[in-house]
């Protein structure tokens, strides 16, 4: 459970399940945990996000909404992502 | 782009040479200025405030005769459209909008202007910006005419050369393609549906189902565009009966996998892509109602219907007909403006009715947004320091459809060329992955044979770190 994974190692889990479900040419390792997700970074759109969303929901258990959530700021980055997923995580 | 359109722009009440007025019709028609015509923020806005908002924003306009709608809002860009309208201007429907596009643009037609509620927007062309909406006023506005032969809109399809190619579109034909669809539809012209959309009002599909059929069959529009299926769900259940969930097939994948409660619905309409029908049957079930599938291309706007569940053929609108010929099949009749080959390939059952099988090999359509080898490989080739590249479909895309591509370029690195690619295409066809080779291996005829680049896509992805 959270309390017992590290960050660094979710971190790693979020990595890897993006890497699988974008099919992206790159090692989970690799992703820089503050270069942007969108655009210039790693390269993702709103395709790919609503991929990642459904993903790491069903894995971890919550709910995105556009409306009450900063989806600019939890998408920033590999480590904003984290930190959502850490906070809303319920399974 | 080709330069100019040239004087397209009809003024307001022309009358033609021999004497007889120009065949107009309303802008919408709701029949009172009580009549809701669109749904924002929980809250309908009536015939009568639409049309002084769009009267407002016309006021501010610059003297240009046309403009970009850079409206994330569909209900600002429903007002675009109207003030449009209402002052004889002709809107621009890019596929997409960034600084390379801006430049086509300008080429286009010089005196464009873009109109933007987005305040982070920032653009060489000039930009009007929306203010705070006036109330409705006591006095009732009239709804303006609009004549048939009015230049509503060029639209743009990326061509096979690399060069974008415009197409125009008139009042009178959009009147009757949208009047169509809504009865192809089922939807009653006098009840008042309400049109949720994942889709954006800037493409045909977007414009002609979520902003003019509401604006043209007494319906009622609704501004935001939901992203998440959480946001879809919520949004969908707020609204009054009856209500229409305007998709894609890429977004009811990703809402029925959520496994989310879902709303009913009263109609659930797709396109941009084929569904299949396990999809539509699970569709179908979650939101409690029909889901209709509408065939159709920019050039041609919607040709034809189906209810997925039915089977695989399709029912051409009335009017239109379709002929095999020169390899390809070419639609006429109705609303398109002219004969048009379609981008599939198409088996008639009998002059009403016809099956998709396939799309011809050039076309490329990721997530449902359309463009073609041969404009990705043009931009491709257009970057300063790649000397060679191609783009391909790897065999087993999936139902998004992103394209691969092979790239010459000694001194550039994968990066440097897919920013350099961003500058040019619309995101989603950014290819995945991008392979660099010391030379591209085409053949005698300067062709690459689909296998070898099949081969060479398995060969990088067995030493893909993932």
């Amino acid at each position: 459970m959270t309390d017992t994974l590290s960050t660094e190692q979710l971190r790693l889990e979020v990595a890897e399940q993006i890497v699988s479900a974008l099919n992206l040419d790159v090692a989970p390792a690799e992703i820089e945990p503050n270069a942007p997700l969108y655009g210039d970074g790693l390269g993702l759109d709103s395709i790919d996000i609503l991929e990642v969303a459904l993903v790491l929901s069903k894995r971890y258990g919550f709910t995105l909404r556009s409306d009450n959530e900063d989806n600019v700021r939890i998408f920033a980055s590999l480590a904003s992502l984290t930190d959502y997923v850490a906070q809303h995580r319920t399974q | 782009m080709r330069p100019g359109p040239g004087q397209g722009l009809a003024p307001l009440g022309r009358v033609l040479h021999s004497g007889r007025p120009v065949p107009k019709s309303p802008l919408l028609s709701h029949p009172s200025p009580d009549s809701p015509v669109a749904w924002r923020g929980g809250a309908a806005i009536s015939r009568n405030a639409f049309l002084a908002h769009a009267r407002q924003l016309a006021e501010r306009m610059p003297p240009g005769r046309h403009y970009l709608a850079h409206c994330a809002d569909r209900y600002r860009f429903a007002v675009t459209l109207a003030a449009g309208l209402m002052t004889g201007r002709t809107a621009l429907l890019p596929s997409t909008f960034n600084a390379s596009v801006a430049e086509q643009l300008r080429a286009f037609s010089g005196d464009v202007f873009v109109v933007t509620d987005d305040p982070g927007v920032d653009s060489e062309l000039p930009l009007l910006r929306f203010s705070e909406d006036v109330p409705a006023p006591d006095e009732d506005l009239p709804v303006p005419d609009i004549p048939h032969e009015h230049a509503v809109a060029w639209v743009f399809t990326s061509g096979s050369t690399g060069a974008p190619v415009p197409h125009c579109k008139t009042w009178g034909k959009l009147v009757l393609n949208v009047q169509t669809e809504c009865g192809e539809l089922g939807l009653g012209r006098d009840t008042p549906f309400a049109v949720l959309a994942t889709v954006p009002p800037q493409h045909m599909y977007g414009f002609e189902t979520t902003v003019l059929m509401p604006l043209l069959c007494g319906g009622l529009l609704v501004a935001e565009r939901p992203f998440f299926p959480a946001d879809i769900c919520d949004r969908l259940a707020a609204l009054p009966h009856p209500r229409v969930l305007v998709t894609t097939p890429f977004h009811l994948r990703t809402l029925l996998e959520a496994d989310i409660a879902v709303p009913a619905a009263d109609l659930l309409v797709s396109a941009t892509a084929p569904l299949d029908s396990a999809l539509a049957a699970r569709s179908e079930q979650a939101f409690a109602c029909r889901l209709l599938e509408i065939y159709g291309s920019t050039e041609t706007s919607q040709l034809a219907s189906r209810r997925t569940l039915d089977g695989p053929a399709w029912t051409l609108f009335p009017g239109i007909r379709l002929v095999q010929r020169d390899g390809a099949c070419w639609a006429s009749g109705g609303h398109v403006e002219q004969e048009m080959p379609l981008g599939d390939i198409i088996e008639l059952d009998d002059p009403r009715h016809f099956r998709l099988c396939g799309r011809n090999g050039d076309l490329v359509n990721v997530a449902g947004k359309r463009s073609s080898l041969g404009y990705l490989n043009a931009q491709l080739l257009a970057i300063d320091g790649v000397r060679d590249g191609a783009f391909f479909l790897p065999p087993d895309e999936d139902d998004i459809g992103r394209p691969a591509a092979l790239v010459v370029a000694p001194g550039m690195s994968v990066q440097e060329v897919l920013a350099a690619l961003r500058q040019r295409i619309d995101p989603v066809f950014l290819p995945r992955p991008v392979i660099q080779l010391d030379m591209l291996p085409r053949n005698a005829t300067g062709k690459l044979p689909r296998e070898v680049c099949q081969t060479l896509l398995a060969r990088h992805r067995g030493q893909s770190p993932a």
